[in-house]
């Protein structure tokens, strides 16, 4: 039986200036629903590529990915995308730009007033209505990266993928908002693809941890299963033996060479 | 993802960041040095009017001196009265070679108006195709590297041999020599949209229309604006010029008329005036790009 999400024997390369470049090799990744999965790696190791690949931004070299059992073949609203720097349009507000995500999606099926009142619950749900009218430029990094959050689940999609959403942040905030997204995921059983460097983020967060090889040719090399109940709490999880040792084991994969060389999936 | 907003409705207000505990003891913050507000609002003006003023002194001092020391050049007291006697009057009419300088400042800003305007209408939908689609731009680029250094006066004739009038002419060399800035920099504020704005239209698959009104345009819009300014100012360069060879009404043509009747004092009347206007046009510009610019809000 086919997962969910199927990232199936991809091979991404770029055409570059000295030649093609093997960004990643080989990758295969099952999600199934409602799973929230964390794909971690050293800088460059071709983390963000293949979540590119699953949105549809870059295409395959061979291989591919399937959602549902159907081909990715280019970017859909139905594949929300949490971008690492936000990338809210400067123009709209917070509700202008959550709203032209929700207007996408839903016009034809739902009336303006429906919509209007979906954006404003997209808001609600990240905390933010009372910065519904303000700019992008007016608001802080993490409210900012609420409302990117907010835009993706307004809309809806079969799968999240986010990618190092919380990396420009600072370490507060960022705890901050790694509760709200475990809570809104609780509540929506959304399926999550999430790529981060941070390896508490990725054991707090992740149901599993798929852990790549560095570049170039980068591939899994492997997979980590995280058996902590939810909800989950840091203070608690901070003095779990399980949770201690998981976090050593990622640890341990990203410093022990195994990052370093490209082993065959 | 079937989960639904809907259910979550209401239990939204846990999700906002926790308050943080108030500091209990508030510590006034400390006393500026007493300094009386006068004192600071004078020195205030001083430091930013006195430089002005000095550099304005200097040059009437230099201006006197040279005025002192030739046979043909007025003073800054003759030209003064002069400027006076042109003011008093600006609209008078006396046949068609013979006209205020209200009539001839007119005449020029209308030229500019149409030419500018024309090159609007005709620059910035070609710079959005040029910045939009690359091949576009490659076909036009060396056409644009070529024909823009190119000075306004070297298209007077190709205007004159089209149009076989002098008005015209002089309105096509605006347009002309206006366009290129307005192509070049909206192509480049086109092409200047930060890629991470056109992935979000990728993956909500944004039809190009909406991808044209909610990015590109408000993207690029103080890219467009830089452009008309720049164009304004080669504009308002080129119809004094162009005026001078075309002749019937305007401040280029005046300023020649007046060389031909030897009024130096007028001469220097219209370098000012023109001069002055130059600096309203750019001052508007920046002012209208300030208010469109999504940066500046």
């Amino acid at each position: 039986m086919t997962a969910y999400l199927e990232v199936d024997h991809a091979t991404i390369e770029f055409k570059t200036r000295k030649g093609i470049y093997r960004a990643v090799q080989n990758v295969s990744i099952e999600v199934e629903q409602g799973e929230f999965v964390s794909i971690i790696g050293h800088s460059g190791c071709g983390k963000s590529t293949v979540l590119n690949l699953i949105a549809g931004l870059v295409p395959a070299s061979s291989g591919g990915a399937l959602l549902g059992g159907r081909e990715i073949s280019g970017p859909s609203p139905e594949r929300a995308v949490v971008f690492q720097n936000h990338s809210l349009l400067p123009w709209l507000t917070c509700f202008g730009n959550v709203y032209l995500a929700v207007e996408k999606v839903f016009s034809g099926h739902q009336s303006k007033t429906q919509m209007r009142e979906r954006t404003d619950e997209a808001l609600a749900l990240v905390g933010l209505t009372h910065a519904r009218d303000k700019r992008p430029n007016e608001i802080s990094g993490g409210m900012k990266q609420r409302v990117g959050i907010a835009r993706a689940l307004a809309m809806e999609p079969k799968v999240l993928l986010m990618d190092e959403p919380f990396g420009a942040l600072d370490a507060l905030t960022r705890a901050n908002l790694q509760d709200s997204l475990m809570e809104i995921q609780a509540r929506l059983k959304s399926t999550v693809v999430m790529v981060t460097h941070d390896v508490d983020e990725a054991v707090l967060l992740s149901d599993r941890i798929v852990m790549m090889t560095n570049g170039p040719a980068a591939t899994v090399g492997q997979i980590l299963s995280v058996d902590l109940p939810r909800p989950r709490n840091r203070l608690q999880l901070a003095e779990d033996t399980r949770y201690i040792h998981h976090r050593a084991e990622v640890l341990r994969f990203l410093h022990s060479g195994h990052g370093a060389g490209a082993i065959a999936a | 993802m079937a989960a639904n907003l809907m259910l979550v409705k209401g239990v939204a207000t846990s999700m906002e960041p926790k308050p943080v505990a108030k500091s209990v003891v508030a510590v006034p913050p400390p006393e500026p040095p007493a300094r009386t507000p006068w004192a600071d609002a004078i020195r205030g003006i001083l430091s930013a009017v006195l430089p002005r003023v000095l550099g304005i002194i200097a040059l009437l001092g230099l201006w006197y001196f040279a005025a002192q020391h030739s046979a043909y050049l007025p003073g800054p007291g003759k030209t003064f009265h002069s400027a006076v006697e042109v003011f008093a009057d600006p609209f008078y009419q006396h046949g068609p070679n013979d006209q205020g300088v209200g009539w001839n400042l007119l005449a020029s800003l209308e030229r500019v108006a149409k030419g500018f305007g024309l090159a609007a209408l005709i620059g910035i939908p070609l710079g959005f195709a040029l910045g939009r689609f690359a091949s576009l731009s490659k076909a036009a680029s060396p056409i644009i590297s070529l024909l823009r250094p190119v000075s306004p006066l070297a298209w007077l004739p190709i205007g004159l041999a089209i149009f076989q009038a002098a008005n015209p002419a002089a309105i096509f060399c605006i347009f002309i020599c206006s366009v290129w800035p307005m192509i070049i920099n909206t192509a480049l504020g086109v092409a200047s949209v930060p890629q991470d704005y056109l992935n979000v239209a990728r993956v909500l698959q944004l039809s190009e229309w909406k991808v044209f009104t909610r990015i590109l345009l408000p993207a690029s819009i103080p890219y467009v604006l830089t452009g008309a300014k720049l164009a304004l100012g080669i504009a308002w360069l080129a119809i004094v010029a162009s005026e001078m060879l075309t002749g019937g009404v305007g401040i280029g043509f005046w300023l020649w008329d007046e060389w031909n009747n030897l009024n130096m004092e007028h001469i220097l009347i219209a370098i000012v005036v023109i001069g002055v206007v130059g600096l309203l046009m750019e001052q508007g510009m920046t002012a209208i790009a300030n208010r469109f610019d999504y940066r500046q809000r």
